[in-house]
Formats: structure tokens, C-alpha cells, sequence
């Protein structure tokens, strides 16, 4: 079986200024949604309470809503959450007065008084202080960017010693930015559907940094080796030649990691769900990318240099 | 190459046996008696987000240690200018943690000397003389400050400990983490919120006596007199006594006796009516402290106090020897159990607040491991019938090396006693969709040296060899970020990163070496006229 048939030759680079432009209007638009709108932030980044709920009948929200109010806990969310008729739901209580670790117990005891004893199970509680909430955050946020510059300087570094250190840096800024739109593209995404920021969407994430610029790493790998056969070649052509040449891979690599990650999407849970959401948008994005952003970047930048 | 391709075979079948009994005692039940004697025994340790049970992250409320620490010396200095016959007419603590001491501007010199001798952890902030004599400002040293909050942070730390153990908790996980923090995990805890109230309680035992001059009405409403303080104990109220109701209580504000002195603490059965008791058992200088206390007190109230919680206030009716004191309350058995649990396991030496807790029900963290792994299956099988869809014979060697992949980063796990989590769970059902990519790779260069018009042997050699600094660079720059994720992440999360990086070593094992001795083996039977790809 093939996809892409041999010799094929599609003038990706073509595209590029329709590519950049592009995405360049979507990264913008990710940016104002996120200082606009601003991202959902779960209770690892904004601190409070999330407990999960199921119960043995079915509940509507509205009765939750009254079996908590009675408890004084100020302002409370409930969603919810899991599959149709699991009767699962996710309450999120904000700034309390409540110390942490004693709302559990009121919880439950209001819970019984309304629903009976036995009639509710909590399966999970996770409380984080506003300090704590506030450190997780800003290492959440430099993880991410430190990984992205580590993955610019590996490249940099592994290329600048065959093309020397001029591309490698090229090939390391493309990275770079086709990266920075990867992680803009997931967090655009997850705007979208309104999942809440938590510390698993930053273990997404930094695996989308690290596994998206395996394409790039692919595809320089590839010009570099066709650099030096033809070394006659204008670099345009050797760099769409290099991407065709590798596209199967890339759409096979991609295909079956998004194969396992739409199992997970489906079968893996509620609580694994959004994690599973992220990697299969920042996956996707990253095919683009490499193909759209990367190679285009080195070239515009070989370019300009000329 | 026949040998180069034996010595191959040897070591990995070497690998998958010693993967085999690694991961065996994961999947057998119990196991054989013969096995435990040589065998790895050790399970795949699962996370508290698949087991069940309590994650906290307590702070130490270290400046309270220090605060209590200048109480006392206060205390000490008020006793010592008494003994020494130096009249003095404040004493105080003020706002900034500073003791404000004012003497006759006669007697400067001296207190100063005597502070220098016997408080040498004071330091003089500042003295200002005015008519009324000299006021000194003392401070606590920096450096008896820094150890003082470090003291904190360790004893709190022992003495959770003990309480965990007494407890009852099989494995926990308790350590400090960073300046005054301590991290507590309890696996498999039935109930929570039990084990919270039982680490988080402060248990400062003290006896003080009732204030019997002013009415405890007044003092409720115009506040405590100079010298004494208003606390409150719970009584029982109406039938059946499950309602409990406030009682406001007038105490001296002195402490006479806290609970150091305690050498154990038993719950007593107590009379139908009463409930149970807790006994205290003093050690000998808490036994002659309190002979003494009651011996001056007969006919007075003792309030026994847990942390600003009256008990009970007994009349001392005679001097009471033998070292032996008792809490009642309206308590069931439980409640005495866990308070005798506090009591030996000694007070904390400040307050300490939960700050984080994620908490799974096991339920839940079984659910999670049926979908993962349900998720696992699916997913595997899909790339692995596409593999084979795609590549055919190729690509059922891939498969081979998939199933191998996960057999040893599975071993690795049990072998490395890493915890699997539920993101770690993720992480390996990603490594199979991902793990196919070094094969992908290779089999997609030995495609196009087919195309390219060699020989299948030499395409294979070719597509190995070309292939592979590819396959390298993509490895490492995603376990570089594995590396990033496990400095970053908290448990779960540290979990995921985990199995990403053993997942890379064992994708490169397997996808490249192993399947390398599939083709290796048959150029050397020369049997590699045609391939299936």
C-alpha cells in the first residue's frame, strides 16, 4: 500500500506566503482569544477546589446547586461530566473561606442530607492553594517555553556542524516558530472548546514540542542529505524535493500516533479526555507546520540574507 | 554475520526473559514460593490517581514556631528579672515579633549584662531612654530564627510520621518539601477526611485553670479581664446527645502544664453514660509537675485544653500522684482512638495548613486502569493491523518489535520500581503510535533504495544505515522534553514523562536493533531474494 505515490512533487513552498500569512492570522487570533476571553483555568492554576461526583440515581444540576448552597460555600460551578447517564459531575468551588481538606466532609454531609447516605460516591477532590496555584502556573508557562528554545539549540547545534553554524541556526529558528504555532494552534483549540488549563495540559503540550519537531528534524535531515548530492540545486527546490520525499513518513508517523490517540480520545476517560484533545490538535498542527512554516522560514531567511 | 546475528539472538532472548520475570509478578496473582526466593517480586507500583488515596501538600506555619519561641522567652526574661530583684514596668511582645522591655535607667547597665549572659540568641534592637527609664527592643537572632523555623519543619515532619504509622497507613510517603512544606501521600486510604484530621491537627495539649472571680457572661460580652482568656468547649445537648451546643469557658490565660510531659495515651472504656475515656500517662517530671499543680489547686477548676478546645474542667478534689490524667468527652470510640493517636504522637510544634490535595477514590482509579487499558488494546491493534496493512511482511515485523517494546518498557517500569500513573498509562498506549516511527522510517528508505533500483539486500543495509541518525534526532529531542516534563511535573505528571523516556530507550532497542537481526538473519541464510514491504 502507498499514500503518496513516488515522484511526487508538489510545490509546497509555493504555498508559503499564503501558508504564513495564514497562519499567522490564526496565531493572532489564538492571542487575543487568550487575552481576552482568557483560558479556562483549572484548579492547578487558579487555585480552589474541583470535586468530582457520581451518583447512584439520576441528578440534575439544579439539585446539586441546592444541596450546596445550603453549605455556604460562596460561588460554585457544576458541570457535568464523563458519558451520558454515568451521573457523574464536576463541581468547582472558587475562592472559599473554607480551609482546604475540610471541604470534603461538608460536602458530604450535605450531599447526604439531601440525597441519602449512600446515595453518592466522591471519586475525587483536588484542592490547591492560591499560592501553589500561582507557582504551578509560572512553571507550567516556562517549561513549555524553555523546552521550545532547548529543541531551536539542539537543532541548531546538530546542523550548524554539517551546514555550518549560519543554517543551523536557520533550520533552529524555523523550529522554533513552527513550534511556537503548534502550542498556539492547542491552546487556540482548547479555547475553543472550553477545556479547563490544567498541569496535564502542560504534559501535552511539552510531548506536542518534543514529538513535532521530530517532522522538522525528518525534513532537515533529508535536506541536508539532499544538499549534498546535488549540490547545483536552487535551495527551493531541494527543500520541497526533501519534503515530498518524506511525506509518507510524516503522514504514517502522524497517522498512527493519532490512531492510538483517538482510542484514548474515545475510550480513555473523562479525565484523560482533554489531554488526549491537546496531542491530537498539537500532532496534526505539527504536520503543517513543518511542512507550511519550517522549510518556509529557512528559505525566506536565505533569501533575505541574499 | 551468522555469528554477529547468534550473539544478537542470545542477548535479546537474555533481555526477554529477564523482562518476563520482571513483569511477572505485576500479572500473576499470587506467586510461587520458589519464585520470591530468586525472582524480582516486585509489582508495577500504580500512582494514587489509579489506586486510590490522598495526595497533601502541608505548609508549616513556621513563623508561628518562632512567635511561640519569643512567648516563651519572654516568660523565661520575667522570671529571671523576678529572681534577680529587678523592678521593671513593661514587658511585652510587640507587633514586629519583639520583646519591649522597660527598666529604671538605674538598672540599664545591668539588665543589659544579664540579657548578654543569659540570652545570648536576644539581640538589642534598640534602647531609647526617656523619664520613665530605658525602653530595650530585643529581637531574636537571624540565624536562631532560621533554625528555629527549620526545627519546625522537622519535627512536624517526625511527628506526622508517627501519627501516619500509628495510623495505620501501609506504605506513605512523607517528606519535606522545599522550605516549609511537607509532602504527605497515603495510598489506598479508605477515609480521607479521617486521615486529614489526624495529620492536620495541631494537638497542643495545655491545663490551665478556670478563672472563678468575674462571671463568664460578662466577659462574653465586654471581653476577657486582663490575664485571662475565653475559650470554648462543646457539650452534649438533648436527647441522645448528637446535637452539641457552645459553652464559652473564662480561663486564666497562664498555662500551667502542656502535654511534652506525656509518655502515652490509652482510650478507657467508660461508663454506659460517659462514653469512652482517653487516659494520659505522664512521664516522671509530668507526674511530679502535676502532683504539684493539684497539690496548689484543690477545690479549683482544671480546664484541659487541645488546641483552644475545652474538654473538660474538672474540680481537683485532692493532689493527684502518680502521673495519670484524663480526658473526657462527649466522644465515641473513634474519636478517642484518633485523639490518643494525636496525644502520643506529641503536639505539633506549629500549626501546619493544607495547602494542595488531590484525592481519588479507588473506584475511580479503577475505572481509570479498565479505560486505559481498553484504550490500550483498541489503539495497539489499530496500528498494528495498519502496519500490516501498509508494509505487509514488513510491517508485521514492526509489529513484533511493538509487542516487545511494550514488554520491556513495562519491565523497566516494574524493574526501576517507577509509578505508573494514569498519564503514565497515556504515555505507553502514545508509545505504540509512536514507536512504529523508526520503523516507518526505515522501511520507508528501504521502499525508496528498492525504487532506486538496488538489490533487496542492499536496500535493506542501506535503509538501516540511512535511516538511523534520523531516527536518533527524533528520539532525543523527545525525550529531551521528557526530561523538561519530569523536572516540571507533580506526581501524575512525572508519571507520563516517565514513560515517554523509557518508552524512547526501549523504541530504539527494539525498532532498530531487533528488527535489524530479523533481516540480518536471513542475508545470512541468503535468503533475501525478494522482501515484502
Amino acid at each position: 500500500m502507498e499514500f503518496i505515490k513516488p515522484g511526487t512533487r508538489i510545490p509546497f513552498t509555493k504555498y508559503r506566503h499564503m501558508a504564513i500569512t495564514l497562519s499567522t492570522l490564526v496565531n493572532i487570533a489564538v492571542l487575543v482569544l487568550l487575552f481576552t476571553k482568557g483560558p479556562n483555568l483549572g484548579v492547578d492554576f487558579a487555585g480552589g477546589t474541583m470535586v468530582h461526583v457520581k451518583f447512584a440515581q439520576k441528578v440534575s444540576i439544579p439539585e446539586i446547586r441546592q444541596a450546596l448552597g445550603k453549605l455556604g460555600f460562596g460561588e460554585t460551578v457544576v458541570q457535568d461530566f464523563g458519558q451520558d447517564g454515568s451521573n457523574e459531575f464536576m463541581i468547582r468551588l472558587e475562592k472559599t473561606s473554607v480551609q482546604i481538606g475540610a471541604l470534603g466532609e461538608g460536602i458530604r454531609g450535605g450531599f447526604s442530607d439531601r440525597f441519602g447516605q449512600d446515595r453518592f460516591e466522591i471519586r475525587r477532590i483536588e484542592s490547591v492553594g492560591p499560592k501553589v496555584g500561582k507557582d504551578l502556573r509560572e512553571r507550567g508557562i516556562w517549561s513549555v517555553i524553555a523546552a521550545t528554545i532547548m529543541m531551536g539549540v539542539y537543532i541548531w547545534v546538530r546542523f550548524g556542524f554539517s551546514f555550518g553554524a549560519r543554517f543551523g541556526f536557520h533550520f533552529g529558528l524555523g523550529a522554533v516558530i513552527s513550534l511556537i504555532h503548534d502550542v498556539l494552534v492547542t491552546i487556540g483549540a482548547l479555547l475553543l472548546v472550553n477545556y479547563e488549563f490544567d498541569l496535564t495540559i502542560v504534559a501535552a503540550l511539552l510531548t506536542i514540542v518534543g514529538f513535532s519537531v521530530n517532522d522538522t528534524v525528518i525534513v532537515c535531515d533529508r535536506i541536508r542529505e539532499n544538499m549534498r548530492k546535488n549540490r547545483r540545486e536552487i535551495l527551493e527546490n531541494t527543500i520541497n524535493t526533501s519534503i515530498n520525499e518524506t511525506l509518507s513518513r510524516t503522514i504514517i508517523t502522524t497517522g498512527t500516533a493519532i490512531l492510538v490517540l483517538v482510542a484514548l480520545f474515545l475510550l480513555g476517560g473523562g479525565v484523560i479526555r482533554p489531554f488526549a484533545f491537546a496531542l491530537l490538535v498539537g500532532f496534526s498542527s505539527g504536520v503543517y507546520s513543518t511542512i507550511f512554516i519550517a522549510s518556509p522560514v529557512i528559505l525566506l531567511w536565505e533569501k533575505g540574507k541574499k | 554475520m551468522q555469528r554477529g546475528v547468534v550473539v544478537r539472538l542470545v542477548i535479546f532472548s537474555v533481555l526477554t526473559f529477564a523482562a518476563l520475570f520482571y513483569i511477572g509478578p505485576t500479572f500473576m496473582g499470587e506467586l510461587p514460593s520458589w519464585w520470591s526466593g530468586l525472582l524480582p517480586t516486585d509489582r508495577i507500583h500504580l500512582g494514587l490517581d489509579l489506586q486510590g488515596g490522598s495526595h497533601l501538600i502541608l505548609e508549616v506555619k513556621v513563623d508561628k514556631a518562632v512567635e511561640n519561641a519569643i512567648d516563651r522567652m519572654k516568660e523565661e526574661l520575667r522570671k529571671l528579672l523576678g529572681e534577680k530583684a529587678v523592678p521593671f514596668s513593661e514587658l511585652e511582645k510587640n507587633q514586629a515579633n519583639q520583646i519591649r522591655l522597660k527598666v529604671p535607667a538605674a538598672n540599664g547597665d545591668r539588665v543589659r549584662g544579664l540579657l548578654k549572659g543569659e540570652f545570648p540568641n536576644l539581640v538589642l534592637v534598640s534602647s531609647r531612654t526617656d523619664q520613665g527609664g530605658v525602653e530595650l527592643l530585643l529581637a531574636l537572632h537571624e540565624r536562631e530564627m532560621r533554625a528555629l523555623r527549620d526545627y519546625a519543619v522537622d519535627q512536624s515532619l517526625e511527628t506526622i510520621r508517627n501519627r501516619i504509622d500509628q495510623f495505620g497507613v501501609s506504605e506513605p510517603i512523607i517528606q519535606r518539601r522545599g522550605q516549609q512544606d511537607i509532602l504527605v501521600q497515603l495510598p489506598g486510604v479508605q477515609d480521607p477526611e479521617r486521615a486529614k484530621e489526624i495529620i492536620g491537627k495541631t494537638a497542643l495539649l495545655e491545663f490551665k485553670l478556670l478563672d472563678e472571680t468575674h462571671s463568664v457572661e460578662e466577659a462574653v460580652k465586654n471581653g476577657a479581664p486582663p490575664g485571662t482568656q475565653i475559650l470554648y468547649g462543646y457539650a452534649a445537648k438533648g436527647e441522645g446527645g448528637l446535637a452539641t451546643e457552645k459553652v464559652p469557658y473564662l480561663l486564666e490565660a497562664r498555662t500551667l502544664m502542656t502535654g511534652e510531659y506525656i509518655k502515652d495515651a490509652r482510650v478507657r472504656p467508660g461508663s454506659n453514660l460517659a462514653g469512652p475515656y482517653v487516659e494520659l500517662i505522664l512521664d516522671s517530671g509530668g507526674a511530679r509537675l502535676f502532683e504539684k499543680i493539684t497539690a496548689e489547686n484543690v477545690k479549683k477548676r482544671l480546664a484541659i485544653v487541645l488546641d483552644n478546645r475545652v474538654y473538660s474542667a474538672p474540680v481537683i478534689q485532692e493532689r493527684i500522684g502518680g502521673g495519670r490524667a484524663s480526658i473526657t468527652g462527649n466522644f465515641d470510640m473513634k474519636e478517642a482512638r484518633d485523639l490518643a493517636i494525636i496525644l502520643r504522637a506529641g503536639a505539633l510544634p506549629a500549626p501546619v495548613e493544607i495547602v494542595e490535595e488531590r484525592t481519588v477514590g479507588p473506584s475511580l482509579g479503577r475505572d481509570s486502569i479498565r479505560q486505559g487499558i481498553i484504550s490500550f488494546v483498541v489503539g495497539g491493534s489499530l496500528v498494528i493491523l495498519f502496519m500490516i496493512a501498509y508494509y505487509r511482511g514488513a510491517g508485521l515485523v514492526a509489529d513484533v518489535a511493538v509487542v516487545f517494546n511494550v514488554l520491556f518498557l513495562l519491565a523497566v517500569l516494574a524493574g526501576f520500581k517507577a509509578v505508573l500513573t494514569l498519564p503514565g498509562l497515556a504515555g505507553i498506549v502514545l508509545t505504540v503510535g509512536m514507536a512504529v516511527d523508526a520503523n516507518v522510517l526505515i522501511n520507508e528508505r528501504i521502499r525508496e533504495e528498492l525504487r532506486g533500483g538496488k538489490s533487496p539486500r542492499a536496500a535493506v543495509e542501506a535503509g538501516y544505515e540511512r535511516a538511523l541518525p534520523a531516527i536518533l534526532d527524533s528520539n532525543i529531542t523527545t525525550f529531551l522534553s521528557g526530561l523538561i516534563l519530569f523536572q516540571f511535573g507533580t506526581g501524575p505528571i512525572k508519571g507520563f514523562a516517565v514513560a515517554l523516556c523509557i518508552g524512547i530507550v526501549t523504541t530504539v532497542l527494539t525498532g532498530v536493533y531487533m528488527t535489524r537481526i530479523y533481516y540480518d538473519y536471513r542475508m545470512a541464510a541468503r535468503k533475501l531474494a525478494r522482501i515484502s514491504i
